[in-house]
């Protein structure tokens, strides 16, 4: 009897370092940078000026969409959110879908819109199209601090993008910790290695000459490491997703970032 | 092919105006391949124009050396109200117009 209240003790014991390790975080709150500061002033300069940051052309073209109708429903995004504000919306993802309890992000929640109200195919990740729309969201969260939730039924999703994100991959054996924890603001080759925030996003990359989402970020990370790239949209990210975003909390959204 | 511009909506006769263009473009170099090996055929903004109430006042021939989307930016005197006409065309042919006008007092 005396034995099993200790072993519950011991589990519960357990169980609550368990929990207080995963509020733990690598970077203070005070220390957060986004990765605006890791540029050069010309990058940043562009980034702040509204019209020459070439990610507006995304999303002057996502507010065209929005108000385009799609699909059998002849429905507009506009249809059902006019009047509305979408201001803050997207500080909150990725977030829970309440109809179908999975972790969305943004480009998830435009293409649930999209099929299941307004009978319209879904966009293809990274098209355009979709890139666009989900500028266009972000946009109008300018300034505003991420606040993704991690509580009820996110919390699995956050635990397992916490794992995700220290976990050892690729030839180079290396987790995203190893960088953007340990070693940010350390040179890496001509580069200054940043916190890996992903309050820009989709963001327009001068590598890229283009603009992208968050998601082909990653990939391109995981390529550097020589790791292997997973497909577009698959849970892995998602969940990943979810903990950066926890990460970066109370960083203010910048879409569209300009990047290296 | 979309564009931005950017004139001022006013300005004083003689005054020195900005007057800015972004056009998103891939402006494909021509030196790149793609997957299989095959060179992608260049694909630039050959000419960029700008006409002020019909008066051409810059012109601009771009090359691959130009990043994608590019951004343009120039000076001009405002004379008279009227239109500040772009125009440009790509190595397919494909061409691209965009005009704003301008009211200038005094």
């Amino acid at each position: 009897m005396t034995r099993a209240r200790g072993w519950l003790a011991l589990a519960a014991a357990a169980l609550a370092a368990g929990a207080a390790h995963a509020e733990e975080r690598a970077i203070p709150p005070g220390e957060l940078k986004s990765g605006s500061a890791f540029l050069g002033s010309d990058l940043r300069a562009l980034q702040n000026d509204d019209f020459a940051n070439p990610g507006m052309l995304w999303v002057e073209r996502g507010g065209k969409l929005w108000s385009e109708p799609a699909g059998k429903k002849n429905l507009a995004c506009a249809s059902c959110h006019q009047g509305t504000s979408m201001r803050g919306v997207a500080a909150s993802y990725p977030k829970i879908d309440k109809a179908s309890g999975k972790l969305v992000n943004l480009e998830g929640r435009i293409n649930l819109c999209r099929t299941g109200r307004m009978g319209a195919q879904p966009l293809r990740y990274e098209s355009e199209e979709l890139l666009a729309l989900t500028a266009y969201l972000a946009r109008q969260s300018l300034g505003l601090p991420l606040a993704a939730r991690i509580d009820g039924a996110a919390r699995a999703h956050f635990e397992a993008g916490r794992a995700s994100y220290h976990l050892r991959r690729g030839q180079m054996n290396l987790s995203c910790a190893h960088c953007h924890d340990a070693q940010w603001g350390r040179r890496l080759l001509s580069e200054t290695i940043s916190q890996g925030h992903p309050n820009a996003y989709p963001a327009y990359r001068m590598e890229w000459q283009t603009t992208g989402s968050l998601e082909r970020r990653l990939r391109a990370c995981l390529s550097g490491i020589r790791a292997e790239m997973l497909p577009y949209g698959s849970q892995e990210y998602l969940d990943l997703e979810l903990f950066l975003a926890w990460r970066a909390q109370g960083l203010p959204i910048e879409t569209p970032g300009v990047r290296r | 092919m979309a564009a931005r511009i950017q004139v001022p909506r006013e300005a004083r006769r003689g005054e020195v105006i900005e007057v800015r263009i972004l056009i998103q473009h891939p402006m494909e170099t021509g030196y790149r391949h793609d997957d299989i090996g095959h060179l992608i055929k260049r694909n630039v903004i050959n000419v960029l124009s700008c006409r002020y109430n019909g008066v051409e006042v810059f012109r601009a021939d771009l090359s691959s050396g130009i990043s994608a989307n590019p951004y343009v930016q120039f000076y001009t005197v405002a004379e008279a109200s009227g239109d500040l006409e772009f125009n440009w065309i790509d190595d397919e042919g494909q061409r691209g117009s965009e005009r704003q006008s301008i009211i200038v007092k005094g």
